[in-house]
């Protein structure tokens, strides 16, 4: 019953989009336009990437089937693209390392899910990640230069996020401080890391900070940008939090305290969680940008996912495959991106239904962004 | 507050100022053990010696290898600025056309719209500069160039365009004219504007402006602009990227205007043109203006990117500079103090232009 309404709610909606296609001579016209474009990048776009397209073989196969598309590349180097330098007979290591941090944050996005359990959950998979990555434990070590791919995107992306969460939070207590010594701090830190490119931040942390360490202590590249991209997304996050708590009423303050709670307490157990409930959709968006902006480490020399496809495409034997390359980590990246934003959309969604007071059905982003006058 | 828990913050304050103290004193005191051991001072001296590498785009300011450090950052300063200020009024442009076509009646176009932002929107714009970089030193050689139009060509030595030659009298007054038009309340009325306009149009007649179409001669373009492969990829990997996100900023800054104010343009005969340029726009401009310097001020900090397509932007140079002499804590700092001195130049004059909006009341004065 209630398929065959839906089928039915569906087929209107596609007959009125057709109708309005054609609606007006002029529309009729837009559309036949917007067809003609469609087709012009869709059809040369098909026989690239399948019709003329090479699917097993050797380089030799790709260059004798010129204008395709030339997926025997992929085919050699998924391994590679994926799991970077890592020694090719354990990349079950890594990829079990990936598996365990995407659980990981598929368990935090769902909300049944946030208690304290979960960041017991967070402590033993990160534990378990390393390990698994670095050896150890009668496993033969893998030094952290040979590590790339797509673990190291998701971890500098995860951890990245993770760490700077209550370093943001605490940032932003810090800037609504009525003293002034962690007011003028906070908003120190925030500005500056905001104001310059993340590749500023990325440089800091590998050319300058290894010189301000005494003499004979050395930090691994990897560690070095994974700090840089904490501090980086803690002054973002810092931002988002700062919003969140200037949408709880101050009263909720007062109240707190009236009912004899410390001023810790009543942040805790009542301003923080309204305030960060308010801000998750940007979170969500902040996330997204991370998770695209992690592959600037390529700049730096280390090997992300992007990175490991750009030297796929470099090997003398594989050469000039950049597009390939590019099309297969561009669709890893944007399956990540779309899921997160969607997943950001369905808790949107989700949290008006549960909250839908006046607090949650205050529009955030547009009408606020401006200055009250 | 209570006394007690001033006197307690007070001494938690202290505390957490000497911990701060002793951290920086002892990283200090280590960066410069370690400057010693690589027989380094700290200075901006080195600006002033010769830099020994060359730069491939120069715009503005000419650049050769015996010319001193100092130059080159001003050089890789002006593309930055190039690209910059090119990059932020094309994105606005793409990205405002682009978000009023989101918001058409149509849903073919709307679709079509719909997926171009998304695929740009959900995909690294490191990954799209790499790929744009990659394609463009793919094209064919200048006598096999493509021409989309006349005058374009697009080669594997980059986008060729036609050049514009203005007499320099005539720019003087046309920005003189643009300034009395802004001023036109306060110069009493439209005299002023008027006699620059027609002093304009005067100075044109006598050296009317030229433009100059590319030629190609043996194996290169001759006259016209030629942009590197690499500035042409950075700017429109910039301008993509941004103008996606320009896009969603102006439909949801359009989808924020009260849904009356459309009806009663309606009402009152407007066409759907007429009610979205005078009534719909002026309003959604209020909601834009904080977004679209955000953007700006992200696309100048993406600019810094030209690094890893070996553009000499500002990073760029700072960065070979720095692994040269060694003095990579200068030139860094100098990184630090352009990239928020631009940030700020940005929001101070968007934040004016903000004040100005809510000030009058309508965008369209």
């Amino acid at each position: 019953m209630t398929a065959r309404m839906h089928r039915t709610a569906r087929a209107s909606a596609v007959s009125t989009a057709v109708r309005r296609c054609v609606a007006t001579p002029a529309a009729a016209g837009v559309t036949v336009i917007v067809a003609a474009v469609a087709a012009a990048i869709v059809v040369p776009l098909v026989r690239w990437a399948i019709v003329q397209a090479t699917w097993t073989g050797a380089p030799a196969d790709c260059r004798r089937a010129a204008g395709g598309a030339c997926w025997a590349f992929i085919g050699h180097k998924a391994g590679f693209i994926l799991f970077g330098l890592y020694p090719a007979a354990l990349r079950w290591r890594p990829g079990l390392a990936a598996a365990v941090l995407v659980a990981l944050v598929v368990c935090t996005a769902i909300p049944k899910y946030w208690t304290r359990w979960l960041l017991a959950a967070w402590a033993a998979g990160l534990a378990l990640a390393f390990v698994v990555m670095r050896g150890g434990l009668g496993m033969s070590v893998v030094p952290t230069q040979q590590w790339g791919g797509l673990p190291v995107t998701i971890m500098l992306t995860a951890i990245g996020l993770a760490g700077g969460f209550p370093i943001g939070i605490l940032l932003a207590l810090g800037r609504r401080s009525r003293r002034p010594l962690p007011r003028a701090a906070a908003t120190a830190i925030v500005e500056v890391v905001r104001g310059v490119p993340l590749i500023a931040v990325l440089y800091v942390a590998v050319l300058v900070f290894p010189l301000a360490l005494p003499t004979g202590l050395s930090v691994d590249k990897l560690t070095l940008a994974q700090a840089a991209v904490i501090v980086f997304a803690s002054a973002y996050l810092a931002e988002a939090v700062r919003s969140g708590l200037q949408l709880v009423p101050a009263r909720r303050l007062d109240a707190g305290l009236a009912l004899g709670l410390g001023w810790w307490q009543t942040m805790q157990r009542i301003i923080l969680p309204e305030a960060l409930r308010t801000v998750l959709p940007s979170f969500i968006s902040i996330a997204v940008g991370f998770f695209q902006d992690t592959s600037l480490i390529v700049i730096i020399g280390l090997f992300d996912l992007l990175n490991t496809a750009r030297s796929a495409a470099q090997d003398p034997s594989w050469l000039g495959f950049y597009t390939e390359a590019f099309v297969f980590v561009g669709g890893i990246y944007f399956c990540g991106s779309a899921a997160l934003s969607r997943y950001g959309l369905w808790l949107e969604r989700r949290m008006a239904g549960a909250h839908g007071g006046v607090h949650m059905s205050r529009p955030l982003s547009l009408t606020t962004a401006a200055p009250p006058e | 507050m209570r006394p007690a828990a001033d006197r307690r913050a007070a001494i938690a304050q202290g505390a957490a100022l000497g911990l701060t103290a002793v951290v920086v004193w002892w990283l200090a005191r280590n960066t410069s053990v370690s400057l010693a051991q690589r027989g380094l001072t700290l200075g901006f001296g080195f600006l002033g010696h010769p830099a020994n590498f060359e730069i491939g785009d120069t715009w503005w300011l000419s650049f050769s290898p015996a010319d001193s450090i100092g130059r080159a950052i001003l050089v890789g300063l002006l593309n930055t600025a190039l690209v910059s200020a090119l990059g932020c009024v094309l994105a606005i442009i793409v990205g405002f056309i682009a978000g009023i076509l989101r918001l058409s009646p149509n849903p073919a176009l709307r679709g079509l719209i719909r997926a171009a932002v998304e695929i740009v929107r959900n995909t690294p714009l490191l990954l799209l500069l790499l790929f744009l970089a990659a394609s463009l030193h793919e094209l064919p050689p200048p006598q096999h160039a493509l021409t989309p139009l006349h005058g374009v060509f697009l080669s594997d030595r980059g986008l060729v365009l036609p050049a514009m030659t203005i007499g320099g009298w005539t720019i003087v007054l046309a920005a003189a004219t643009v300034i009395a038009l802004a001023l036109r309340r306060r110069l009493g009325g439209w005299i002023a504007p008027a006699v620059l306009g027609v002093a304009t149009l005067v100075s044109a007649a006598v050296h009317p402006p030229a433009v100059a179409v590319a030629q190609l001669r043996g194996f290169n373009f001759a006259g016209g602009v030629t942009l590197s492969p690499e500035l042409a990829a950075l700017l429109a990997a910039l301008v993509l990227h941004q103008s996606a996100h320009i896009s969603e900023v102006v439909r949801g800054a359009v989808l924020a205007v009260p849904r009356g104010q459309r009806d009663a343009a309606g009402a009152l005969g407007m066409s759907r043109w007429q009610t979205l340029r005078l009534v719909v726009m002026p309003v959604a401009l209020r909601a834009m203006v904080p977004l679209l310097a955000t953007n700006c001020v992200s696309l100048i900090k993406n600019s810094s990117l030209a690094v890893a397509i070996g553009f000499p932007d500002v990073v760029s140079i700072l960065n070979t500079a720095g692994n040269q002499t060694g003095h990579s804590i200068e030139t860094m700092l100098i990184m630090i103090a352009v990239y928020l001195s631009l940030s700020l130049l940005v929001a101070a004059a968007l934040g004016r232009y903000n004040a100005h909006l809510l000030r009058t009341g309508s965008a369209l004065s």
